[in-house]
Order: structure tokens, then C-alpha cells, then sequence
């Protein structure tokens, strides 16, 4: 596909082409429509069976965390969303954020082949075929995802480097009860451990209540099937914990009493069990993404500002915005409304007066928890509140974007 | 008489698991076999239940350690790698505390079987999967006995690995007990 698009642009800078053939628009301009026609592109096979976007659109994911995606040989690590040009609240399954336990190659599962085996503290252990999965009952439900990785800090230069580990989909499967059930599940049974096919086999143990409120196994990603990067042919979704949960390539789950202590668990061991408790169900988060660091503003005058909210809390209730550094608090309006555990799109309508000053927001989700300050948080932990500070546990600090006088935006953590 | 029957009930509401004595509803999906189960299931909790037959030794776990180069990321004896130490650099001692010897597997887990369930797993890197089940014990061993858990005539086995008394114990943090609609850490951060 890749290789015949530059044919097809090609054909559409020339002219010559153009004006050989049929008049696409050219030369006899109908009412009301101006003489000067844009250029057309003409329709390819590849561009007919999977369409393609614009090519003046150039918005894509980068490599998060210093590691570059993919590396020399190939493997893939993290990659952050580009949020400084999203709109609404559905990421686009090719910009979703990819996260992978260690650089990894990505799983090239033939579906006919995957399986899904649910054993354990169980009645009745079964094996799913993908055609099983989809002869139950379906959900199709907006999450989020956010990585635990997704941290601002003061050498991020852009929204898409402090927050672009988190996006959005519409995601369609089965309810994990709905699998349980039909397994039966023994008394005594506490926990379960998910666990994908690929390389590292990367297993998690996840409270079987969290199993039974609201987990998904998902194959269908905003209106088609999961992309590989996402887990093709089968996902885990645990709505509003941390990403590593969410098990891609998912194999088997094994109903249990007790914690396993397995791959992903022993990666998060703490200490500390506040630490232990932030480290597991998202906090309320929140992030203007126009304007934001690295946009320029062409001058004074209205602005629509506009960001995400989200929290493993529940459903966003409500997003305040300040223009003035945190002094004063404006309601925002919502687009749409709040879904559980799913970005929501908010706006405040601002007029710039041309000074330096500072934007802000923050979210309460349905239960009442509120996003925090990087001050409240440090005055929590009795630390100072100073450069060597850092966020305990999933970072879900407000963060303060900074606009010049000359309409340049930069990180107000730097 | 009337409350001691509802209690149970409660309580199984209230650990989020609803009390499931029914059978299927749908009927889709395919009975595995024992043999399948077993052959599929690597997940190796604290009991070692699951743990499959072999046996391994400290001297075992180092030839297996040279051979199957995992000098190559870990480093000769475990700290002059790239990947992640498998030995502290901070010796033990009186005055220091566990968590303060450095992020190592096979000294921080709390459980000698999470270390073999790491290794049976994860490693070696891009060979995941192809260890036999005494290369993993040998392993086990060898990484266990280089951060001074286990004596050096150790014999590792099914039996023997859940009983290795790791050096945390129990001084670590267990998650908290899920709730949906409930805030992750209550009072934070005000």
C-alpha cells in the first residue's frame, strides 16, 4: 500500500495529467464556487478498500521515555498519542498509545488459531475460539487507557511528551462475567491472573471483584477488529486501572485465592501500602490540550480552550479551568456526555488579553475525588515541594501550561 | 437463626463474588483437558502448586547461567550488565534495611516461586519459553544462592522452592481490597 501512494501523488502533481484528461473541476466553475479548484485525488484500489487521510494531516505518535520505537532491531517499546491535535474524545486506533512490558516484537496472531482458556477456582474450565467469543452477548463501551509511565516533568517540551500515554477507543466484547459465569465460579475464589501470548507472557493478578463489575474481553476497536498493537486478536479490559493490566494477546485467565505474585505483580511491589493503593486505580487526570506547550497563539482575542478528563474513579462530574495561574476557577462545558472510566472532551471560552499568564484545569469524577496540585500532592507526602519532587504512584497533577506575550506556549513544569 | 443464614450471602456480596451454583447459561466454548490445562498453565503462585516434576543446583544454575548467556545482559556474576542486577551491590548487614539493597529479583520477591515463574516466563530474551524445567530450578537456585538466600548445597525442587524463606518476609506492602465506586486511596490528597 505504502509503495503505490507515491504513484498516486505523483499523478496528482502534474498538471500535465490533469489537463490531458477529463476536466476534474477545472474549467467551468458553477455558481457560488470559487475559480480556483483544489487538486484531486484519484481513487486507487488501496485508497478504495482502506482509506487513507489527508496528506496534509501529519499528526503522529512519537517514542515516549528517551527509548526510541522501534529500535535497531526492530522491537517496539512505548509510543505517546499526539493529544495537542486530538479532537473529541475517540483516539484513533492507528494514534493510540502502544505500551509493551520490555521492547517486544508484536504477536502476528492468525485469529482462527487463538484461543481463550478460563480455568482455575472454576466449575467448568473452557476454551473460547474467537468465533465462541462472538456468539455471546456484546458491550461496546468508550475506556480509556493510560500508561502508569505517563508522567509530566519538566523537560517535556509538549502535551503529547507529558500526557500522550493516555488515549481513548470504543472498544466491543464480552463482559468477563458473562465468561465466568458460564465457567462457574468456586467459593473462596478472590483474584484471577491474566496473562497474554505475547513473548513475556506478561501476567497480572486482578481482584476477581473488578473481574465481575466491569472487565471486557475485547475484540473490536472503534467500529473494527483491534489493531495487533493493541492486542489483535484479544484484549483484557480492566476500565480505569493502570495499562499493564489491560493484557493484550490474551491467552488464559486462572481464577485464584490469593495473589500470584506473578511477572507484572512483582513489578509492582512497593513498600509503602498509600503507594501500593495509587499505584493500581487511575486518579482523577486532566489536561488542556489547545493551547498547549509548543502551540503558538497568533494573537489577543477569543479562544476556544479545550482538554480531557478522565479517572479509574468513575465518570468525569465536573472540569474547572483558570486563565489567571490558579487564582480563580471557571466551570468548563462538557462535549458530550461523561462515560465511566472514558476521556471526556471539555471547553471554556477565553479572550486572551495579550498578557503573560498561566492555564490550568482540574476534575472531580462521580465519587468525589479531586485532581490535585503537585504542592497538595508534596504537602500529602509531608516532602518538599521543590525540583526533586516527584508524583508517588500514577502522576494525575495538574498541569500548568504557560502562554508567553508573544502567543508562545511552553510546560509550566519547566 | 435467620441471620446466620443471610450472613454468608453478605459476605459473599461483599468480597464482590456472587455465589454461582448454576450451570452454564450459553453452552459455548469447549471442556479442556487436564493435560491441556497443565500444559497451558505457567502461572506459578506462592504454594507451587503448579510447579511441573524436575530438580536443579546452585552449581547447576551457574553452568546453565554461562551457557545460556545470560552473562551477556546480566553480566559475569550478575551486576555488570545492562539489564536489570540480579545480585545487590549493597551487602547485608545490620543496619540495612532490605528494600534499601536495590531492585533484585531474586533477593526482593517476596516468594522464592515468583523468581521461577519470572525466569520460566521471561527469560532468556528471545529464547522465552525454551528453558527446561530443571535449567529453571538450577537458575532459581544459583540466582538465589549468589544474594545469600539459600545455602549452596541446596536442592531445588517442587517441593523444596515454596519452602525458601525469603528475605523480605512479609514487610511489604499487599494492595488494598477493591471496591468498585470507591476512591483508590481515601483522604488523598488532602
Amino acid at each position: 500500500m505504502g509503495s503505490k501512494r507515491p504513484a498516486r501523488r505523483e499523478f496528482l502533481k502534474s498538471g500535465a495529467a490533469l489537463a490531458s484528461g477529463f476536466t476534474l473541476g477545472a474549467a467551468a466553475p458553477a455558481i457560488g464556487q470559487t475559480s480556483a479548484s483544489p487538486a484531486m485525488i484519484k481513487g486507487d484500489k488501496d485508497y478504495i478498500a482502506y482509506g487513507a487521510r489527508s496528506r496534509f494531516v501529519t499528526s503522529v505518535r512519537i517514542a515516549h521515555g528517551g527509548r526510541p520505537s522501534p529500535d535497531a532491531f526492530g522491537l517496539v517499546f512505548h509510543v505517546a498519542a499526539p493529544l495537542q491535535d486530538s479532537v473529541g474524545v475517540i483516539t484513533p486506533s492507528s494514534l493510540h498509545f502502544v505500551g509493551t512490558t520490555r521492547g517486544s516484537y508484536i504477536p502476528d496472531i492468525d485469529p482462527r488459531e487463538h484461543r481463550l482458556m478460563i480455568h482455575g477456582m472454576v466449575d467448568r474450565p473452557l476454551t473460547f475460539t474467537m468465533e465462541d467469543l462472538k456468539r455471546l452477548p456484546s458491550v461496546t463501551r468508550l475506556h480509556f487507557i493510560e500508561c502508569a509511565g505517563n508522567r509530566s516533568s519538566r523537560r517535556a517540551k509538549t502535551v503529547q511528551e507529558t500526557h500522550g500515554m493516555t488515549s481513548c477507543a470504543e472498544w466491543t466484547g464480552v463482559l468477563l462475567s458473562v465468561l465466568l459465569k458460564e465457567c462457574g465460579l468456586k467459593g473462596g475464589a478472590s483474584w484471577f491472573v491474566a496473562e497474554g501470548s505475547e513473548e513475556v507472557k506478561g501476567a497480572s493478578s486482578i481482584p476477581l471483584a473488578k473481574g465481575m463489575d466491569d472487565c471486557l474481553v475485547a475484540y473490536g476497536m472503534n467500529g473494527e477488529a483491534l489493531r495487533p498493537q493493541q492486542g489483535f486478536p484479544l484484549r483484557l479490559m480492566v476500565p480505569g486501572f493502570e495499562g499493564i493490566f489491560h493484557s493484550k494477546y490474551l491467552r488464559r485467565i486462572k481464577v485464584v485465592d490469593r495473589y500470584y505474585m506473578n511477572y507484572n505483580d512483582y513489578g509492582h511491589l512497593d513498600q509503602d501500602a498509600k503507594v501500593a493503593a495509587l499505584d493500581y486505580q487511575i486518579g482523577p487526570k486532566s489536561v488542556i490540550t489547545f493551547p498547549s506547550a509548543g502551540q503558538q497563539l497568533p494573537g489577543k482575542g477569543f479562544y476556544e480552550i479545550s482538554g480531557l478528563a478522565w479517572s479509574g474513579g468513575g465518570a468525569i462530574k465536573q472540569v474547572e479551568v483558570s486563565t489567571d495561574g490558579g487564582k480563580k476557577w471557571n466551570k468548563a462545558e462538557f462535549k458530550g456526555t461523561p462515560q465511566r472510566m472514558a476521556h471526556t472532551r471539555f471547553a471554556y471560552q477565553w479572550n486572551w488579553d495579550g498578557k503573560e499568564t498561566e492555564l490550568l484545569s482540574r476534575c472531580t469524577d462521580e465519587i468525589g475525588q479531586v485532581q490535585p496540585s503537585r504542592e497538595q500532592i508534596a504537602k500529602y507526602w509531608n516532602k518538599p515541594f521543590d525540583a526533586t519532587f516527584s508524583v508517588p504512584g500514577l502522576d494525575n497533577s495538574i498541569q500548568p501550561w504557560r502562554i508567553a506575550t508573544d502567543g508562545s506556549v511552553t510546560n509550566g513544569h519547566a | 437463626m435467620g441471620t446466620r443464614r443471610v450472613l454468608p450471602i453478605a459476605f459473599a456480596v461483599l468480597m464482590g463474588v456472587p455465589a454461582l451454583a448454576q450451570g452454564p447459561t450459553y453452552g459455548v466454548g469447549r471442556t479442556p483437558s487436564v493435560e491441556e490445562i497443565r500444559a497451558w498453565d505457567i502461572s506459578i503462585g506462592p504454594t507451587g502448586e503448579e510447579l511441573p516434576p524436575g530438580r536443579g543446583t546452585v552449581k547447576e544454575g551457574a553452568l546453565v547461567y554461562r551457557a545460556k548467556g545470560c552473562a551477556g545482559c546480566h553480566g559475569a556474576t550478575g551486576i555488570e550488565g545492562t539489564s536489570p542486577n540480579l545480585k545487590s551491590k549493597i551487602p547485608a548487614g545490620p543496619n540495612v534495611e532490605l528494600w534499601d539493597r536495590g531492585r533484585i529479583l531474586p533477593l526482593r520477591a517476596p516468594f522464592a516461586t515468583t523468581v521461577w515463574d519470572y525466569i520460566n516466563r521471561a527469560m532468556p530474551l528471545n529464547r522465552e519459553g525454551t528453558l527446561t524445567a530443571d535449567e529453571v530450578y538450577a537458575l532459581t537456585a544459583f540466582l538465589l544462592y549468589i544474594n545469600d538466600v539459600i545455602p549452596e548445597e541446596t536442592v531445588l525442587d517442587a517441593q523444596s522452592l515454596p519452602k525458601v524463606k525469603m528475605p523480605i518476609g512479609d514487610r511489604y506492602a499487599s494492595l488494598p481490597e477493591w471496591k468498585p465506586r470507591t476512591p483508590r486511596l481515601k483522604g488523598y490528597p488532602e
